[in-house]
């Protein structure tokens, strides 16, 4: 089997614990001065990527865990957190901080980077929790012409290059089998991700780091798709209080419910 | 989507334990109060990837699922020689109908089992946090003014009723139930926030208001309370004032005798002290506000109080170090204070023991790959992320270079720092899950402060009452605590009652911290738990200066009586 070499795309959002605020102008989420940190499903993907060379589940066992995103110079905390768990090397490919690339310009990137990386697997979150697109992993897939196993659960490697894939379903789970290379997405009960551990903290930040640009990747950031209005979900009509039982029943039958 | 949660195991483990006098949960505060070590132990763990948060849930239900307790449960029982005071009158219902008058008509506002029956609706008011101590209380009490609360203790104070100021209720000392039949004066309905000013950052507010409320009304304006605890979910303004609580950023913020600014109290013949100052300085006479700060109820009832509250801070961090001894936590702390010195908001200690427990009663995964015999836990809290991350990184090198730290792990993201910090917000909680705890808040010299944890163990161990079969009645001896504010908490955690662990304990803790001029209650104050052992920190002048408070503010003894000195 061939020794893998995987790509893992890791996005900097804003922290999944964070409540995101609509700008004034209505145009986005406020972004200044809110604690970002890596899209959770990223983590799956990297924290999976570690796990496969770690437990040797691979039979041509893992030469290269390359990590990349796209996005402004705070983006490189994301990957240094990375190789802080583990992944080998990072790849930063620098963005304007107005660059709000779409699924499709990040797709062909990871197209051009995977061609370059020579990757043969390539592990992302099925979605980020900012756009919430969940298209990425697919589009990527149609580019490449590479199968796809999206939202897994579980990978398992077989011999000749094999790949087997369970995917949560409704109502139960689905197992695909491809042939490297491949494309797989990661949804949440896949792994559980690792704390990053301070001697590893200290080796990631001399890991290799490489600089970029979406021109390096010949890529332009052209926009198809332009954002009308962003709004937050309407407010929840408050429930009242009722102060004991009595209260309760009587405001149930004002209310015609009993 | 829905959150898969280690909780199933959890519950598991909670129908293993035995019921025995000393820790016992009701199923009541066992499932909601799990459900929140769960949601929150997990936060980073099972759930982290659950995107769904949902609002913190306060430590207790308000469904009373009613447990069959013994009459073995009532603190009078247990402890014969506490006399109920003969002097008080007993309620009958001519009193509970000038009360009624008083609240008014409104149901909630009273819960009488004098005139009518409501043990169900009593027995929270009744029984302590711990389940370790129970009352007979049959009236409950629950004004929503200040001007409520003068006449009813005016009225208590004509008629020898004696009253107990009950916020939360979770006190860890026993202070906040009746011992017999004392009226529970409940203060949760006083629970307004009355005025904030943006500006200086000062909040006044009701005495009932929860604290996790205020600090969240704080957050949404940039600023943030400056106490906060394990218990903040159910815990009132009103009750940490009168525990003077110190909790898990004293280090930053100082105590709450330095951050109250004023307070309103009703003395027991219905005075109003208003003592409301919304000033930093007012060097004009006696600071009386203080004698209300840790007086726990006993000399009037907190109705109000107006707090000097931070900015809160934009940048937050948390490690976690694992040590190999006491010794390297100590110079770990050293490091910190020169390395970080402002921005460091917590240094807080935990022992293997402790968290084998946490992890035996959440089941999260742990932190760090491997255990060790000590963990710090760090914070920062700053202005600036870069500043901060700067100089953290710089301290977490220069510690982990010297040896000092073993091993670590820094939060990479507000999902694991709250993970991080359930490991040590969590131990209280954990322990109480697992049966009976002996617990000592103690405060000690740094340099002797885990020597006390030691000798204990030692000392169980050698009267053969300590190991890992069920014959053994103490399950483990273990250590947390404040490092940076010198103070430690020892908790002794049990299988069952067996009368010869306290006699192991106790006085050899106590004398153990009076040789080394500690304090036998650092930060939970004495209340029924430790009225008895204020000899052993307090001399006998000053015991007698405090007696002369009290009688002069409460000279009918009405005010939790039984308790405190
Ligand atoms: C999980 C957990 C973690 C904790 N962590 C800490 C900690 O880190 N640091 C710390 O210091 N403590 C800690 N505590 C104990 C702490 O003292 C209480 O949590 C809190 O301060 C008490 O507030 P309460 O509203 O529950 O008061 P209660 O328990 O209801 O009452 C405590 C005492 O104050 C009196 N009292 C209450 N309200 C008033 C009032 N309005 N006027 C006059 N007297 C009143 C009561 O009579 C009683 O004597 C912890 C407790 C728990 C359960």
């Amino acid at each position: 089997m061939s020794a893998l070499r995987i790509l893992v795309p890791v996005k900097r959002v804003i922290d999944y614990a964070v409540k995101p605020r609509v700008n004034k102008a209505q145009t986005g989420v406020e972004t200044a001065g809110v604690k970002h940190s890596m899209n959770p499903f990223d983590e799956l993907s990297v924290e999976e990527s570690v796990r496969i060379r770690e437990k040797k589940s691979a039979p041509g066992g893992v030469e290269d865990i390359c990590v990349i995103s796209a996005g402004p110079t705070k983006a490189q905390d994301v990957l240094r957190t990375a190789m802080a768990m583990g992944a080998d090397r990072a790849i930063h490919v620098e963005t304007k901080p107005d660059d709000d690339l779409e699924p499709l310009t990040v797709a062909k990137l990871l197209k051009a980077a995977a061609e370059q990386q020579k990757s043969n697997l390539v592990i992302l979150g099925k979605q980020s929790i900012d756009d919430d697109a969940n298209q990425t992993g697919q589009m990527l897939a149609g580019l490449l012409g590479w199968p796809q196993a999206t939202q897994a659960s579980k990978v398992e490697f077989g011999e000749g290059d094999i790949v087997s894939v369970t995917r949560e379903v409704d109502g139960g789970v689905e197992t695909v089998r491809a042939k490297l290379p491949m494309i797989i997405t990661t949804d949440l009960r896949l792994n559980e991700p690792r704390y990053a551990s301070l001697p590893n903290i200290m080796k990631a930040k001399k890991k290799p780091l490489e600089k970029k640009t979406l021109a390096d990747f010949g890529i332009t950031g052209e926009k198809r798709l332009k954002v009308l209005k962003v709004m937050e979900p309407p407010p929840r009509q408050g429930g009242g209080k009722v102060e004991d039982v009595d209260g309760l029943i009587s405001k149930l039958k004002e209310l015609g419910a009993i | 989507m829905t959150c898969r949660q280690p909780l199933t195991p959890v519950l598991r483990q909670l129908t293993r334990t035995t019921s025995f006098e000393l820790g016992r949960q009701s199923s009541r505060s066992q499932a909601s109060s799990l459900a929140r070590t769960a949601a929150k132990a997990s936060a980073a763990s099972g759930s982290r990837r659950c995107f769904s948060s949902s609002q913190p849930r306060p430590l207790k239900a308000t469904a009373s699922v009613r447990q069959a307790q013994s009459k073995d449960d009532f603190t009078s029982t247990k402890y014969p020689e506490i006399k109920r005071d003969e002097r008080f009158a007993s309620l009958t219902p001519d009193h509970v109908a000038y009360f009624r008058r008083l609240l008014g008509g409104n149901g909630s506002a009273l819960i009488d089992g004098v005139t009518g029956e409501a043990a169900d609706d009593l027995a929270p008011f009744n029984s302590d946090w711990m389940r370790k101590y129970r009352g007979h209380c049959q009236l409950v009490l629950k004004p929503s003014s200040t001007e409520e609360v003068s006449k009813i203790l005016k009225y208590c104070n004509d008629n020898l009723l004696a009253v107990v100021p009950q916020g939360g209720n979770t006190g860890l000392v026993g202070g906040s139930v009746p011992v017999f039949d004392e009226i529970v004066l409940s203060l949760g309905r006083m629970n307004q926030i009355l005025e904030f000013d943006e500006v200086s950052g000062t909040l006044v507010a009701g005495a009932g208001v929860i604290l996790e409320v205020a600090d969240q009304y704080l957050a949404e304006r940039g600023y943030i309370f400056p106490l906060d605890l394990g218990a903040k979910g159910s815990c009132q303004l009103g009750g940490n004032l009168a525990t003077n609580a110190g909790g898990l950023r004293l280090l930053r913020y100082g105590s709450l005798h330095g951050t109250v600014l004023g307070v309103e109290a009703v003395l027991p013949d219905g005075t109003v002290v208003d003592d409301l100052s919304r000033l930093r300085k007012n060097n004009t006479g006696y600071d009386l506000k203080q004698l209300f700060i840790g007086a726990e109820g006993t000399i009037g009832v907190i109705t109000k109080v107006s707090i000097q509250c931070p900015q809160r801070p934009a940048a937050q961090n948390v490690a976690l170090f694992g040590l190999a001894s006491y010794e390297n936590c100590q110079r770990a702390f050293r490091e910190a204070k020169s390395q970080l010195s402002e921005i460091l908001s917590a240094f807080e200690l935990m022992d293997e023991g402790s968290q084998a427990l946490v992890h035996q009663v959440t089941g999260s995964k742990r932190p760090l790959e491997s255990p060790y015999p000590f963990y710090c836990l760090i914070e920062t809290s700053g202005s600036n992320v870069d500043h901060d991350s700067e100089k953290l990184q710089n301290f977490l090198e220069s510690v982990m270079e010297q040896g000092i730290v073993a091993d670590g792990t820094l939060a990479q993201d507000e999902t694991q720092l709250r993970s991080l910090w359930s490991w040590r917000e969590g131990i209280t909680e954990a322990l109480g899950h697992l049966g009976g705890v002996y617990k000592y808040d103690v405060s000690i010299p740094l340099s002797q402060m885990y020597q006390l944890v030691e000798d204990t163990r030692a000392r169980v161990a050698e009267a053969g009452l300590l190991g890992d079969g069920e014959e053994h009645p103490v399950r483990a001896v273990v250590g947390y605590g404040h490092m940076g504010d010198s103070n430690l908490h020892l908790n002794i955690s049990t299988r069952r009652f067996d009368a010869r662990v306290e006699q192991v304990l106790e006085p050899f803790i106590y004398e153990w911290i009076a040789e080394r001029q500690g304090s036998i209650s650092a930060e939970h104050g004495l209340g029924l738990a430790k009225k008895k052992y204020i000899g052993y920190s307090r001399n006998p002048t000053m015991v007698g200066l405090m007696k002369q408070i009290k009688r002069l503010y409460d000279p009918k003894g009405i005010m939790n009586p039984y308790k405190y000195i």
